[in-house]
């Protein structure tokens, strides 16, 4: 995408190819047994072994069921929890590892937004004070500027200064989800996970939402992961996207690439399985209906993860996991069979 | 194909401390036997009020049915479902119709077992004593796809993934043979690969049984996927009725057109922007003087904000509540 008025995102030279690098990121939470003397019984692989990058000023999207650790991916890239292993970069600034002051000096440049826009704004704060809450805490700015900055980021996300004065509860939730917004932008950050941002709105208000952030993406060169658990949203957004299961990547590619020909079965089954609002369309179509449901990330199969469910799973596939790789240019898959021709697709 | 419900200018509202919601303004819709109705529409816009006025499960007050009649062919003619006694409401909700609620957890007893929820359910509607009905029980657990249904029998609902839990509701609501099944967003907390196999289910038992089923649901992916016919809300009106297929192909309310065009469509080119319908929705606390959709409205003119747009039939089965003609472009 080009971007003639980004902020310069390097100061390496050349410019490195991803802005965010993610190096065998594991994220495991300890499961504790016992009352008096508490003992770890187990692990919850909640992220367990990813490794991507994210260019500058692109999208990546990221889809998955319930609980495959997408959001554990995000708050473990930022640092807002500690990953157990692997190492996070941006640019070329590692920041596993960072102090916290060392830490607390690179955070301006990357946000979080949230599904949930009413928890993440405190009801008793003034729309501006909350939107200047950033400035404040990073002691940066004079009153004045903060102000003006205040108005301008009101401006830049569809809201007044009318409405500076207001209090969250008086804002609908697309509005609320604006306010959040321009609370990320107030430090300028050139790196946003976006956590599931539209889920929680109606359908009439996503279109709104969606369309803000990419014009914003345009104007200020924003890069983003882009969290979500609707694959239609998440193709229209992305530029592209990683298939999460049970804590690992699955298959990463471009968004056309993914959706035309996804070379995962588990991708596969998760396009098949979304309807389409199209009803002589969904009556000609044939599914592929995975059996079952998620199994638990404290006891995740052996092998290939997907192997329970898997309609192609052979006997490698629970004795071996496959390996990550990249199967066709820009396009990584974890699957045994993915580099034979049409090795990797269900038939329906 | 022959009405097994037929609901007229159902009016409810709430009455709360900050005043009065008029939750629902008048809403009308039919039911034919062995049909899917889908229910669409925005958060608030009355979906659940409509189900639950019907099944007398409102909290009465805030909430109080003001005008309407709802008639349910019964084996031994038609009642209003709006006028029945207490005991007939027990008879009706649970048996003739059965529901399923979005959140499972909630709609079980969390300290009774699963098997003896759907057994208690059983006893109450059929005549069949404790043994029979437990073999009742365990079959339906099998037909709606509970493995080792025997031995799930004892199991609370917390020892049941989503999925099953919903398998579990559709089992209550299947249990003593109803007409009609109500389904208040049955997939809306279950991820897509399991909403597939519910959906999936539901269609099979339907086909099966010969139920008619009212769907709720804000996912217009899912009502192409199950409905014969589409009712539309928006702000406690049913503003468009149609059969599934005019209804993505030729809508004709301003809302539904624009609730279309906000999709994503999919195959589109990369950096199309998405087409967004402006403004939120209404709050209830002012009874409609206009039409509701107005303020969003891009065809709004001067008759849309002297009165409420009433019901038009605009083609077989086609209604919408609008005062514009889309296809001639003009005022009708
Ligand atoms: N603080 C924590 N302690 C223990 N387990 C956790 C913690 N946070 C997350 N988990 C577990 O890690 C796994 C991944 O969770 P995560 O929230 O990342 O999933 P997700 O993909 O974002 O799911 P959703 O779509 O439901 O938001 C889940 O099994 C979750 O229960
Ligand atoms: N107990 C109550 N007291 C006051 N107002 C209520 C009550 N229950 C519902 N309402 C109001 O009635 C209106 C319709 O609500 P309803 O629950 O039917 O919406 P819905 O279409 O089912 O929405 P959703 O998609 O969020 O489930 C809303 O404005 C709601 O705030
Ligand atoms: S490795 Fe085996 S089980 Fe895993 S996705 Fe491929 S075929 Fe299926
Ligand atoms: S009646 Fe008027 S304002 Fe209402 S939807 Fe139709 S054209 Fe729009
Ligand atoms: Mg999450
Ligand atoms: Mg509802």
């Amino acid at each position: 995408m080009p971007e003639p008025n980004g902020p310069p995102t390097a100061t390496a030279d050349p410019a490195p190819e991803y802005l965010v690098r993610v190096e065998h990121l594991k994220k495991h939470f300890p499961i504790m047994r016992g009352i008096v003397w508490q003992r770890q019984v187990g692990a919850v692989k909640a992220v367990d072994d990813i490794s991507f990058g994210i260019r500058a000023g692109e999208t990546l999207g990221v889809v998955g069921e319930s609980g495959c650790g997408k959001s554990t991916t995000g708050r473990a890239i930022l640092q807002l929890q500690p990953p157990s292993s692997g190492r996070v970069f941006l640019d070329e600034v590692e920041l596993t590892g960072l102090n916290e002051s060392a830490l607390r000096r690179v955070r301006p440049r990357m946000q979080m937004i949230f599904q949930d826009s009413y928890d993440s704004l405190n009801p008793r704060h003034s729309v501006g004070r909350i939107i200047m809450e950033p400035m404040v805490v990073q002691g940066i700015m004079e009153e004045a500027d903060r102000r003006s900055r205040m108005a301008e980021l009101l401006d830049l996300v569809g809201l007044n200064l009318n409405h500076a004065v207001r209090y969250p509860h008086e804002f609908s939730g697309g509005q609320r989800q604006r306010i959040n917004i321009a609370r990320a932008l107030a430090l300028n950050p050139d790196f946003i996970v976006c956590d599931e941002p539209i889920s929680a709105l109606d359908v009439s208000i996503q279109a709104q939402v969606v369309n803000l952030f990419e014009d914003l993406q345009r104007k200020l060169g924003l890069t983003y992961l882009f969290i979500a658990h609707d694959l239609s949203m998440v193709q229209h957004i992305s530029d592209r996207v990683a298939v999460m299961y049970l804590g690992k990547v699955m298959e990463l590619a471009d968004r056309d690439d993914l959706f035309d020909d996804p070379l995962h079965p588990y991708t596969q089954s998760l396009i098949s399985a979304v309807p389409v609002p199209d009803p002589k369309l969904e009556r000609n179509r044939r599914r592929i209906t995975l059996q079952g449901e998620v199994p638990s990330p404290a006891r995740p199969p052996r092998g290939c993860v997907f192997h329970t469910r898997c309609p192609l799973a052979q006997e490698i596939c629970s004795e071996q996991a496959p390996e990550y790789r990249e199967v066709l240019p820009e396009h990584f898959v974890a699957c045994h069979f993915a580099d034979r021709k049409g090795g990797s697709k269900i038939s329906v | 194909m022959s009405r097994i419900l037929t609901v007229k200018n159902l009016v409810t509202r709430f009455y709360t401390f900050d005043g009065v919601v008029h939750a629902l303004n008048g809403v009308s819709f039919h039911l034919d036997h062995g049909e899917t109705l889908a229910i669409v529409g925005e958060s608030g816009s009355g979906k659940s009020v409509t189900m639950m006025s019907l099944l007398h499960l409102l909290p009465m007050p805030p909430a109080r049915i003001e005008e309407g009649e709802a008639v349910f062919e019964d084996d031994d003619g038609p009642i209003d479902l709006l006028k029945l006694s207490k005991p007939e409401r027990r008879r009706v909700r649970g048996g003739k119709i059965g529901y399923i609620f979005q959140d499972a957890l909630s709609a079980l007893n969390p300290v009774m077992t699963v098997g003896r929820q759907v057994r208690e359910s059983i006893m109450e509607h059929l005549s069949l004593d404790q043994k029979a009905a437990r073999e009742r029980t365990i079959q339906l657990l099998e037909h709606v796809g509970i493995p080792g249904a025997k031995s799930r029998y004892g199991n609370y609902p917390h020892q049941f993934s989503g999925g099953m839990r919903q398998r579990v509701m559709i089992a209550v609501a299947i249990a003593c043979d109803p007409k009609i099944v109500i389904a208040d967003e049955p997939t809306t907390a279950l991820d897509v690969t399991v909403q597939a196999q519910i959906i999936e289910l539901t269609k099979r038992i339907q086909d099966e049984l010969g139920i008619s089923v009212i769907w709720i649901t804000h996912d217009l992916g899912v009502v192409a996927g199950i409905a014969d016919r589409v009712l539309v809300m928006y702000a406690g009106s049913a503003v468009e009725i149609s059969p599934v297929d005019r209804l993505y192909e030729h809508p004709q309310h301003p809302y539904t057109e624009g609730l279309l065009a906000a999709l994503p469509r999919v195959g589109a080119k990369r950096g199309k922007r998405l087409a967004s319908i402006k403004g939120s929705p209404p709050d209830l606390q002012e009874p409609p003087r206009h039409c509701q959709f107005a303020w969003r409205c891009p065809y709004n003119f001067d008759r849309c904000w002297a009165s409420a747009p009433p019901l038009f039939e605009v083609g077989e089965g086609h209604y919408t509540k609008c005062y514009y003609d889309m296809d001639q472009e003009r005022p009708r």
